[in-house]
């Protein structure tokens, strides 16, 4: 037993030592948190300086007012204001604004006589998603409008008030949201990268073949090529965790313990694919495809961005088997729900299952070599 | 450069797609993959929503309320006890939002008015939070209307804001997903190309017998580049003959527009590739900062989830060198608009200004030297 234990220690060591170099060292440590530092920033659905034209037909005070809600408020920016139709249209067209508003010559006249006074929004559909908060945001700024309209003119206002407010993050700040994420796909690239390549890189250089006349038995070998990602995993993804934290601010409620109970989970199915990929490919390419083949699409349906509830069911059955889909769930619920283990279990046991069924997968894969 | 040196150059490069296949699986297995995961499993319509309701003391009012809700395709409403068990399966995630209509929300609404319909949502996803208020609020204004037409008593309504949404009325996020997913599909494919191609001659060492033979660099580069380019225009015909004809996504602009705007993208592409192939000389670290430079920025950077000019400035100026940000703008306008030309010549020129730049790194850096 010592004797095991001491192998796949060398060849842990081994495994690290082949990052010594400073350039494979730097990719390794350096990108993901040049990563997380720029996505933190930049992954937001919260809409800011969003341009607008305005073309105003109206002479009076209503619609300056009207105006000025929307130059005022930070969701919005105005462009300018237009003189015709056509450079309305013109201004959509070609992108320069996502959003025209057209104000009709009696906006304020009807306003004054109590009757409602249409404007006309024109999105630019072509960002979809944009187009629509933003239309909810404007319709917010019309609705605030048209409160402070009745209470000055005296109206019966609405029989009802709609309260909302929102648990766990009150705010709405979307980058709660997004910034644990983000941890969860630095720490899959991170633990990927290690030991997607890590066999097809022996077998291309012929190293491979060395390390099979050793005493070494394929679980032996297949230990002290998964230890090296557990370790990398682990650190960068404190790494990035605590960056999420000191830098970003987003409030972490739960319970350390089961955060790193969740990352052991995830680590174990991520390490034991990246074996499987690694000892399917043959060069150096072939891994890499096969890191892509596997990363990609587990990003994508881990409900990182786009939640899995609005996929179909079949695609919906397919996100079981993707380790990352539990993995942000235990982050997003460990930061921001406070959540503990206990509530934490039905994530904890897929990635379990997923890590040991991967790892005997690759063992198989590995005794073909021999 | 001699064009028969080239020549071999190219049929040599051909040889060594052919004989491994994994370059011809990224340049045609992983869109077709990758195109069917993404375009059913992306979405951003909300499903139903599923609503808790609380009603202390259900009335007629609270009955005409919740049947709005009832009839409208975006909500799924499930009655519940007392708050406590509507809190429960929040918590829990099987309700989206809780409505709650206390006990006095009759008596207040018609004699003070404002009596309070308390929404809560679940807000760890903000966006779908925001979606959900949206719609809630959507059908409470609808209601508004409704009710106030059935008591005579017109509702007061300063501004109506009549929205149009153009190039996609209906807001189908596919339409706008797919063209956007092919340029991160092809950011990939170009990428991963050509990432290894120079690195990996360095690494097996046959680069020193290229180097024993006439050819120059650039004519290395070239041969390298033009097998890989035949090959990723084939990618991009599939993808857009999916979107097409599998996902029915309008294509309004013309064919030469898409072609000239795929060619000058997937050129800027390669060339990253190659950059990075010739810059990291091993295929080790070549892989990383592939993996690392292609796909996450092309997901977060290019303005195809997230609003570029929400971000702030900074990250703004670093967008401008994600060429897939230019093309995901051109894809959108080409697929959902027709030819805009002041659209296609500003994001031509950026990827033109791109290519030009990594083309030119990829010559410098390339020696013909062993050290």
């Amino acid at each position: 037993m010592r004797l095991i234990i001491q192998r796949v220690f060398a060849l842990t060591i081994k495994e690290l030592l082949a990052l010594r170099d400073a350039a494979s060292r730097a990719v390794l440590i350096g990108p993901p948190i040049i990563q997380l530092l720029v996505f933190g920033y930049a992954a937001t659905f919260d809409l800011t300086n969003v341009p607008i034209v305005v073309y105003n037909q109206d002479q009076g005070q209503f619609s300056r007012d009207f105006i000025a809600r929307f130059a005022g408020s930070p969701s919005f920016e105005l462009l300018r204001i237009v003189h015709n139709q056509n450079a309305l249209e013109q201004a959509i067209n070609d992108k320069s604004a996502l959003m025209a508003m057209d104000i009709g010559p009696n906006f304020s006249s009807d306003l004054q006589r109590g009757r409602s006074a249409h404007v006309q929004l024109i999105l630019d559909g072509r960002d979809s998603n944009t187009a629509g908060l933003a239309l909810g945001y404007a319709q917010s700024i019309v609705l605030t409008f048209n409160q402070a309209r009745i209470t000055e003119r005296g109206d019966i206002p609405p029989p009802t008030v709609l309260l909302d407010r929102a648990w766990f993050n009150p705010n709405l700040d979307s980058h709660w949201f997004i910034i644990p994420g983000i941890c969860g796909i630095l720490t899959l690239l991170v633990s990927m990268l290690t030991t997607g390549l890590s066999v097809a890189r022996e077998r291309e250089m012929g190293t491979f073949d060395q390390l099979l006349v050793t005493p070494m038995g394929p679980t032996e070998i297949l230990l002290g090529k998964a230890l090296p990602g557990f370790l990398v995993g682990t650190l960068e993804g404190s790494l990035i965790i605590l960056l999420a934290v000191v830098w970003f601010h987003v409030p972490f409620t739960g319970s350390l313990l089961a955060l790193y109970a969740g990352l052991f989970c995830f680590l174990l199915a991520t390490v034991g694919i990246g074996l499987m990929i690694s000892s399917l490919a043959r060069t150096q390419q072939q891994g890499l495809l096969g890191v892509f083949l596997f990363m990609v699409p587990a990003i994508v349906l881990s409900g990182f961005a786009t939640p899995i509830a609005n996929m179909p069911q079949a695609v919906q059955y397919i996100t079981l088997l993707d380790p990352l889909r539990y993995f942000l769930i235990v982050l997003r619920r460990s930061f921001l729900e406070g959540a503990g283990a206990t509530l934490l279990w039905p994530q904890y046991w897929p990635l379990a299952l997923i890590g040991i069924v991967s790892m005997i997968v690759a063992g198989r894969l590995f005794r073909r070599l021999y | 450069m001699s064009w028969m040196r080239l020549r071999g150059l190219m049929r040599k490069e051909t040889y060594e797609i052919l004989r491994d296949p994994s370059s011809i699986a990224i340049a045609f297995v992983l869109p077709v993959v990758l195109l069917l995961i993404f375009g059913y499993g992306v979405s951003l319509d909300a499903q139903r929503i599923s609503v808790a309701e609380v009603v202390d003391h259900p009335t007629q009012v609270t009955a005409s309320f919740l049947a709005e809700l009832q009839h409208s395709q975006w909500f799924d409403p499930t009655v519940y006890p007392d708050r406590r068990s509507a809190e429960q399966a929040l918590l829990q995630g099987r309700a989206d939002a809780i409505l709650w209509l206390r006990s006095d929300f009759t008596r207040l609404a018609y004699s003070s008015g404002s009596a309070p319909i308390d929404l809560t949502v679940n807000g760890v996803d903000a966006n779908q939070a925001h979606i959900i208020r949206n719609y809630v609020n959507g059908a409470w204004l609808v209601w508004l209307q409704q009710e106030a037409a059935r008591r005579g008593r017109p509702l007061a309504t300063p501004v109506i804001a009549d929205a149009r949404v153009w190039f996609n009325p209906a807001l189908r996020s596919r339409d706008y997903l797919i063209p956007g997913l092919i340029a991160i599909i092809m950011t990939l494919i170009g990428g991963l190309l050509t990432a290894l191609v120079v690195a990996r001659e360095w690494e097996r060492g046959t680069m020193e017998g290229i180097m024993v033979t006439p050819v120059s660099t650039k004519e290395i580069l070239l041969g390298k580049l033009v097998p890989y380019f035949v090959m990723g225009m084939g990618g991009m015909i599939l993808s857009t003959a999916m979107a097409v004809f599998l996902f029915g996504v309008p294509l309004r602009g013309s064919l030469l527009v898409l072609s000239g705007a795929s060619a000058l993208f997937l050129l800027t592409a390669l060339g990253m590739g190659l950059v990075i192939s010739v810059v990291a000389r091993s295929q080790f670290v070549a892989a990383m900062v592939a993996i690392v430079s292609t796909f996450l920025p092309a997901f977060i950077l290019s303005g195809f989830l997230f609003d570029i000019r929400s971000m702030p400035r900074v990250i703004q100026a670093l967008t401008r060198v994600v060429a897939a940000r230019y093309f995901v703008t051109m894809l959108q306008s080409s697929f959902l608009a027709g030819d805009v030309w002041p659209v296609i010549l500003r994001n031509a020129l950026g990827m033109a200004i791109l290519c030009a730049l990594f083309l030119a790194i990829a010559l410098l850096r390339f020696r013909k030297r062993l050290d």
